[in-house]
């Protein structure tokens, strides 16, 4: 494709490609520099003379160590852990079925249900929110992870259903059909054939939906309220956060340490979740 | 078709229950009740109870009576709500087009052979996957009025002389917000652009480029037009999220200085959570409703022309 010399490779694209990464990364490097450096260095005014601010010579834990020991940050990661991991199983077991559903079998009003799954999909959390916590009130959900258990699959399962649905219907119906000609019923069919040939889809949506679980705020600022059920992004804006001051050294260490998990999980799956992202474009 | 008597043999031997989902209709419905479940008690009896929540005097602690249209006269005159919108319509048309445009060049980037390519590729993603809130704590860091590394560098490069206070100021705490939801954005751009372009054949550049096409001319004419039903899609989630985002301004400024900086969404906070303001913080949050449907229904409509030309 790139035809010409060696110093257009570099200017139309290895220079450009260079700045995209520096900018796209930068806030995570001073993520990092921040977590690590003590507060006598922190709190240097921006044009004081002896300001380092890309390196620190004295690396320090305190921030890290302040975060387990003076707040519930341990807590914290273990409720967004477990309301992650259990809402997104949910959202599979549903979105597995209805995505079955809907790309496989014939049934009456079948195209009407698929847009109506991928309206709800475009539904933005934030348009819900006030009537869904007096709901979730009046249920007797409120301050406990099942009020985000059960909410995340809102938007979740469409998701894993549109996704589904697109692999689905790229396997051969003949497939289907053989397995019935040698006798399978038709649950026994979708449970044991198709379903395993879709692993690689229920894979892509889980990561997904995990990641987007681990990324929701605005349900758990709004349900949750005892310092001790808070998720990571909740505990870490309330709790560091004391009026007007802010906790820079241990908030920077907060958002580092909350991104890890899913960094790690991502780190894992990149193929997997660059898959399932473009598959949930197509249209 | 010979074949059907031994399915319907074996499944004399199946219990009643798996029986009935022999039948599609029965199976459907089986397979889409958990979906229907959660989807009609936590989207479509919210959206229910939240209209009428917005036709209410409800406040925290007080049910409140039916008062009608009331609550949306009262915003509809309020000039804070009408900045809201404005900032919405400005946050959401300015990110979309710089998000498009960066992350199509991003795309065009990636789109090519080179060593590291995987790795660069996954590197990228990482503003789009890490929770949102904590990256924008890292921005806001970053844009401290008196810690600012931002200002830092720009005075190191001489280009100012004083401190920029940037989310002081509600022109540049907007920009800054643009910013960084442009941060965020661009991965999402670029790498589902990237899918789009790695679908379109190098045979139709070689043959474009035959013809006599200059590089710009075979971006024009040949993968632009190929690229759009993929970039139409991807722009309407874009839109969707961005209109009805929440977390990068309530990190960033909380709505200030002075509600200077509100969506729809921080300031429907700020009524019905903030002050207990319920109902019309209900009516807010579904005054996105409308907007939202229409820009859907012309998005989704414009794809299809697209995907049926």
């Amino acid at each position: 494709m790139i035809e010409g010399a060696l110093w257009r490779r570099w200017v139309f694209y290895n220079i450009p490609l260079i700045l995209f990464v520096f900018v796209l990364l930068f806030p995570f490097y001073w993520m990092i520099v921040t977590t690590f450096r003590p507060d006598g260095e922190l709190y240097l005014p921006w044009n004081a003379p002896n300001y380092m601010p890309f390196w620190t010579n004295n690396p320090t834990l305190e921030h890290i160590l302040y975060l387990f020991e003076e707040t519930n940050f341990a807590r914290w990661m273990f409720n967004t852990m477990f309301i992650a991991l259990v809402s997104t199983i949910i959202s599979l077991f549903c979105g597995v079925l209805a995505g079955y559903a809907l790309a496989r079998l014939n049934f009456p009003y079948a195209g009407g249900l698929g847009t109506a799954i991928f309206i709800t999909y475009l539904v933005p959390q934030t348009l819900l929110f006030i009537p869904l916590a007096e709901i979730i009130r009046n249920f007797q959900l409120g301050d406990t992870p099942w009020s985000l258990i059960l909410t995340y699959p809102t938007f979740l399962i469409p998701f894993c259903t549109w996704l589904m649905m697109g692999y689905f219907k790229a396997i051969p119906k003949e497939l289907e059909e053989c397995a019935r000609i040698d006798g399978a019923s038709r649950w026994k069919a979708m449970v044991y054939i198709i379903i395993p040939v879709a692993v690689p889809g229920i894979l892509s949506s889980g990561i997904i939906a995990f990641t987007l679980s681990w990324n929701e705020f605005i349900y758990a600022l709004v349900f949750l309220s005892s310092p001790d059920q808070k998720t990571v992004p909740v505990g870490v804006t309330s709790e560091l956060i004391r009026g007007d001051v802010f906790f820079w050294g241990p908030l920077m260490a907060g958002a580092l340490l909350g991104s890890i998990p899913v960094a790690i999980v991502y780190s894992f799956f990149v193929e997997h979740y660059v898959s399932g992202l473009t598959g949930s474009v197509k249209g | 078709m010979t074949v059907s008597a031994l399915p319907a043999a074996e499944s004399k031997r199946l219990s009643p229950r798996l029986r009935k989902l022999e039948d599609e209709r029965w199976l459907a419905l089986a397979l889409l009740a958990p979906t229907a479940i959660l989807l009609g008690l936590f989207i479509a009896y919210p959206f229910f109870e939240g209209v009428m929540l917005s036709l209410s005097s409800a406040r925290v602690g007080q049910p409140g009576e039916f008062v009608g249209l009331k609550n949306f006269h009262k915003i509809w005159d309020d000039s804070i709500f009408r900045t809201t919108v404005w900032n919405t319509f400005w946050y959401t048309g300015v990110t979309t087009v710089f998000k498009l445009a960066l992350g199509l060049w991003l795309a065009i980037l990636l789109n090519r052979h080179f060593k590291g390519k995987a790795i660069i590729r996954a590197f990228i993603l990482l503003p789009f996957i890490i929770p949102t809130v904590l990256s924008t704590f890292a921005w806001k860091w970053m844009f401290d009025p008196t810690f600012s590394v931002i200002n830092w560098t720009l005075f190191q490069l001489g280009l100012i002389t004083t401190r920029i206070n940037w989310l002081g100021d509600p022109d540049l705490a907007m920009t800054s917000i643009i910013i960084i939801n442009i941060w965020r954005g661009v991965p999402f751009f670029a790498i589902t652009l990237l899918a789009g372009l790695q679908t379109i054949s190098p045979e139709l550049h070689e043959a474009a480029a035959i013809d006599g096409a200059r590089p710009w001319q075979r971006f024009w004419h040949v993968t632009w037009p190929l690229l759009m039903p993929v970039t139409l899609v991807v722009v309407l989630f874009s839109v969707i999220q961005t209109f009805a985002d929440f977390q990068l301004v309530y990190v960033m400024t909380g709505g200030g200085p002075a509600n200077a900086t509100h969506l729809f969404a921080t300031y429907a906070y700020q009524l019905g959570i903030g002050t207990g303001l319920l109902a019309e913080g209900a009516a807010i949050s579904l005054a996105m409703f409308p907007f939202l449907f229409v820009i859907v229904v012309v998005q989704l409509l414009y794809i299809r022309r697209v995907e049926t030309r």
